[in-house]
């Protein structure tokens, strides 16, 4: 098993735009953003990559903060930014190319804004049995 | 002065696009000043599905999110959770998926390169392309059992193992399809047609490629050296390779770049039958995965990462699949500013553009 060295370093909103521009200086490419629910807040990725070293900034946020856009700095982020927005209803600021929602054509509106249901299945009680004993899925 | 400018639709449905991506392209005369893209039409939620399946089964849904790249899919998911969990998968396993992820490397890489002779209205070589590629998928098929979806990857190793005898074939066959991949490049490489088609055309520089987060081929072919396969999965760090790369930055130079590839992987998979060791093919999982991890893999069109989190029930919190098309459009945007109007569905496929996967 090859486990890669993965930094996940936290920090606020008001310091997203200074940390994200060190890492531009650096030298690091911008390698994705995601977006994560946690119970009533979003969990947001910055991952960046320099000479295959891997790190990430974290910004957790409530569910009406807006984010500013990082396009300044790297111009290809738009598509996380409007993909964000899309798919979760976080609001970005000042993104350099905003599709107003439109970047994913969804049948509802952020369909994975919402933390997901607790939903409790009843398992009749010999296919539980089965399950114990054939340990699962294989 | 400049010209009246037009904005002319591309796509998402058009000819040379297997799947839907739609380009507002902003026109003065023939040349073509802005390109805004907009994608969507296929969003699938498959990344939700993750909630509702147990992170065992959840091994189908990612294999489905491409018809392309599906082994590499289900091997970086895998990947993830045995990360999290600190699942010891049996060296045979790691060879395993490797020869598989170059197959499907194989014959990604010669799908593309049969579309792209067609999109440059080359027949016969479009169908070349297509004809070693069914040699590959034979190879596929004869070891998992499936020619586009496998379903051999899961969670603590494979399903399916390969016999001596089938490892010796398969080693004097891939032989065979170098051999035809090597003669059908020299057309690639050297065939006016094709130059005049792609040379100096979609120009992207090394620093627009690594700064707007190019990945694969796209990037290679700028010059710039990513190759995730170098991060040590699976069994990479035993075998012999350098990424290929090509400073170019054009059509021409990415075409080159999945090519040589091509080659390249008949290479890792020769080497990875020479030295793939006996043994388990598969250990049990026992437990639920409770932490995070990026798990990084290099598919045919570049990295792909599939984020996972788990808090310790069987279904996973979150699985985050950041695709190499979805960040390869930005470079796209600023390849086709300048460029010509009959030049946009050759440097379009040149980034070898999978919006199924880019929109899971």
């Amino acid at each position: 098993m090859t486990i890669e060295e993965q930094l996940i370093t936290e920090i606020t909103v008001e310091s997203l735009l200074e940390e994200v521009k060190t890492k531009s200086d650096a030298g690091y490419r911008l390698v994705q953003i995601g977006c994560t629910r946690i119970e009533d807040a979003f969990e947001i990725n910055y991952s960046f990559e320099k000479d295959y070293r891997f790190e990430n900034l974290r910004v957790t946020i409530g569910e009406d903060v807006r984010m500013p856009s990082i396009s300044d700095i790297y111009w290809g982020s738009f598509i996380y930014e409007n993909e964000m927005h899309d798919l979760y209803g976080i609001g970005v600021d000042g993104m350099n190319i905003d599709f107003n929602g439109y970047l994913f054509k969804t049948s509802i509106p952020h369909p994975f804004r919402d933390a997901p249901a607790v939903t409790v299945k009843k398992v009749p009680k010999k296919m539980d049995e089965e399950n114990k004993t054939s340990g699962g899925e294989e | 002065m400049t010209g009246r400018r037009t904005v002319v639709p591309f796509g998402p449905q058009h000819p040379v696009l297997p799947e839907p991506i739609h380009l507002d392209l902003v026109i003065e005369d023939e040349k073509v000043i802005e390109a805004i893209p907009s994608i969507g039409y296929v969003h699938r939620g498959l990344e939700k599905l993750v909630e509702k399946k147990d992170y065992k089964n959840y091994v189908y849904i990612a294999e489905r999110i491409c018809g392309i790249c599906s082994f590499i899919h289900s091997l970086g998911y895998c990947q993830g959770v045995e990360n999290i969990m600190g699942v010891e998968v049996p060296e045979r396993a790691h060879y395993l998926r490797t020869i598989w992820s170059e197959y499907s490397r194989m014959h990604s890489h010669l799908l593309w390169m049969g579309l792209f002779a067609d999109a440059m209205g080359f027949e016969n070589l479009f169908m070349n392309c297509w004809r070693i590629r069914e040699q590959v998928l034979d190879m596929m098929e004869e070891t998992t059992g499936g020619r586009v979806i496998q379903g051999s990857c899961k969670v603590g190793g494979v399903r399916k193992d390969i016999s001596v005898a089938k490892l010796k074939e398969m080693s004097e066959r891939i032989e065979k399809t170098k051999a035809d991949v090597e003669e059908i490049n020299h057309v690639f490489f050297d065939d006016s047609t094709v130059i005049h088609r792609t040379k100096g055309i979609g120009y992207l520089s090394k620093d627009d490629a690594y700064h707007l987060g190019a990945v694969g081929p796209t990037a290679r072919g700028c010059g710039v050296a990513i190759d995730i396969r170098k991060t040590g999965y699976a069994a990479y760090p035993e075998l012999d390779f350098e990424p290929v790369v090509e400073s170019g930055g054009d059509c021409y130079s990415r075409c080159m770049v999945r090519a040589k590839e091509v080659v390249q992987s008949a290479d890792l998979i020769r080497q990875a039958i020479e030295k793939i060791p006996g043994g388990d093919i598969d250990v049990k999982v026992k437990g639920n995965p409770e932490g995070e991890y990026f798990s990084r893999v290099e598919q045919p069109r570049g990295e792909c990462i599939h984020y996972l989190k788990g808090n310790g029930k069987k279904f996973l919190v979150r699985e985050r699949v950041r695709t190499p098309t979805l960040t390869n459009i930005p470079p796209l945007v600023r390849m086709l500013a300048g460029c010509e109007m009959a030049d946009v569905p050759v440097i379009v496929l040149t980034i070898d553009p999978c919006i199924g996967c880019a929109e899971r």
